[in-house]
């Protein structure tokens, strides 16, 4: 599989959040018990997330970062993969493939930082910057590597 | 394959343990109980079927009445047919899960056996709790006795579990009276009391891995609502299955239950109306007047306190006999009228009758109601109705030391 697709897969993030259908009392699902897949889902566990027929009431074809104010940005060129953002991540939203770092999910991460936190390189290969801020831009002012105090 | 219980045609049971036993027969997977008193023999009596091998269902032990109730929701969810106990304080601390249970629509039983909420503290019985979790959206039937407290249990599996239901249901008996007092009863044999509960079909089951679910989802402004009215929609229709489920109860063992039971309501000028183990108490001073005084008392008992069932009421009331009604709250009403005056009043003015209502506040904390008094507030009613007013306040209360204390009353011009 291409990285490209993964990172931009047609189902995530196709509609902002509260744009289902608002259908009255008498349609909505009993006991707001929510699918999360159109039709039977075994062996889902074995499909990557873009292969998978998640159902509308998934927020995974939702937009549900509109509040965030500080974003991470990704350095490909310093991060080892050591995968420690995407264990740490409490939002599924670091894209990984492999054991390869592809990006950061836009559409699910809210800004915790909790990735920058975690990332060991020297200088880490996520930092934060504000939402406004072009991606390129952050990766143009990219710290250098910090050297060991004596 | 759990053990069949050797049981005898009458056994001697009090209300507890009565219980315990429908809960056994309908063979629960999960019980999460933090047993309390009154209701701890409940959970202690199932507790040990399941270690004696009667039971093939899980007991959590867990660390609050909080926590219990989250238990039984998250097995609920799981897909298991689940069951648990409290009282009072454990209630109030139940209360916030209540409310997650039914909204989430998981057929959970929970057998309450009322008792007072502090403070002060008081482990005897009233229907602080019973009526604290009338707004819970669970569906609240009462036992007015240990053979109740067997035969209701049952029929609450089968009534919250109905697909067209899916609502969780309290059975509710009194603290003491009921839960500690041994009595006669008529229990089925295990085989024939689960064939009457039936097997456990899921619903949205989180247990199967073909279908995933969100269970306890969040909304806001834009869906809440609707899925409150369709949770009370549920509730409002329930009658139905309740009714159902009552006959077929009296099929199988000639025991007959109603939402709202009446006794020599046919020509009574004066009514009672009352819930849990003092309706006895009533009924038999209301024979004892009609013998000794010739005063025509009926006594009305609503076995189904939620939904509340107005239609019912209506129909018991609406006697053209019938001149006065007095409803008693064996809770302190904090403020107000009692729950049962309201919502009886309520029924009452889609009468013809109109009858005269007044309400009562009694036996809180366990004070005693006694034949004696019952009979004593039974003759004011009849004073009432000789008068063509209310002679009293309209909240009275029975059995309380100091001077007379009572509120609110008619306007009469």
């Amino acid at each position: 599989m291409s990285t490209g697709s993964a990172l931009a897969s047609n189902k995530r993030g196709i509609r902002e959040l509260g744009a289902e259908e608002m259908v009255g009392w008498d349609e909505v699902q009993q006991g707001v018990v929510l699918p999360s897949f159109e039709g039977d889902a075994a062996g889902i566990v074995n499909m990557h997330a873009e292969e998978r027929n998640y159902a509308d009431f998934n927020s995974y074809t939702a937009t549900v970062a509109s509040w965030r104010v500080i974003k991470p940005v990704y350095n490909r060129d310093i991060c080892i993969d050591c995968q420690n953002c995407w264990v740490w991540c409490p939002d599924t939203s670091i894209i990984s493939r492999d054991k390869q770092m592809l990006g950061i999910d836009y559409d699910h991460c809210k800004g915790c930082g909790v990735c920058v936190e975690v990332c060991p390189t020297n200088p880490k290969s996520l930092l934060m910057f504000n939402e406004a801020e072009e991606n390129d831009e952050a990766l143009a002012g990219w710290p250098q590597k910090e050297k060991k105090a004596k | 394959m759990a053990k069949e219980f050797e049981l005898n045609e009458v056994e001697v049971w009090d209300g507890n343990y009565a219980a315990s036993q429908a809960l056994r027969q309908a063979q629960i997977d999960v019980v999460a109980a933090y047993p309390i008193t009154p209701s701890t023999p409940i959970v202690e009596g199932y507790g040990a079927y399941v270690a004696n091998g009667y039971v093939d269902g899980e007991f959590v032990m867990v660390e609050s009445e909080h926590a219990a109730m989250s238990g039984c929701v998250g097995a609920a969810a799981a897909g298991g047919r689940v069951a648990t106990a409290t009282s009072s304080q454990g209630f109030a601390l139940m209360s916030e899960v209540l409310y997650q249970a039914s909204g989430m629509r998981l057929p959970i039983v929970l057998t309450v056996v009322n008792r007072a909420l502090a403070s002060p503290l008081n482990v005897r019985g009233d229907h602080s709790d019973m009526y604290m979790g009338r707004d819970s959206g669970w569906i609240q039937i009462d036992a007015f006795d240990a053979q109740e407290a067997y035969d209701l249990p049952l029929c609450a599996f089968r009534i919250g579990e109905n697909h067209a239901v899916r609502l969780p249901v309290m059975v509710h008996q009194d603290g003491f009276t009921t839960s500690h007092k041994a009595q006669n009863v008529y229990p089925l044999k295990d085989a024939i009391a689960y064939k009457f509960v039936g097997d456990f079909v899921p619903v949205d089951e989180m247990l199967d891995f073909t279908r995933p679910v969100t269970h306890g989802a969040q909304t806001e402004e834009d869906w809440h609502y609707e899925h409150k009215a369709k949770q009370h929609k549920a509730l409002m229709d329930s009658p139905a299955v309740i009714d159902e489920v009552f006959a077929d109860f009296k099929e199988l063992t000639g025991r007959e239950y109603k939402r709202v039971e009446s006794y020599m309501m046919e020509d009574a000028e004066v009514a009672l109306v009352l819930l849990g183990s003092s309706v006895h108490t009533a009924v038999l001073a209301a024979k004892q007047l009609r013998e000794e005084e010739g005063i025509k008392v009926g006594v009305v008992a609503p076995r189904c306190f939620r939904p509340f069932p107005y239609d019912l009421i209506r129909d018991a009331l609406d006697k053209p006999s019938l001149k006065a009604v007095c409803c008693m709250d064996k809770s302190s009403p904090g403020g107000a009228m009692g729950a049962l005056f309201n919502e009886v009043s309520a029924a009452a003015y889609s009468t013809n009758a109109r009858p005269m209502m007044t309400n009562y506040i009694y036996g809180l904390g366990g004070r005693d109601f006694s034949v004696d008094e019952a009979k004593r507030i039974m003759k004011e009613q009849k004073a009432h109705a000789d008068a063509g007013h209310i002679t009293t306040n309209i909240q009275q209360f029975s059995g309380l030391r100091g001077p007379k204390l009572g509120f609110y009353e008619i306007r009469r011009s």
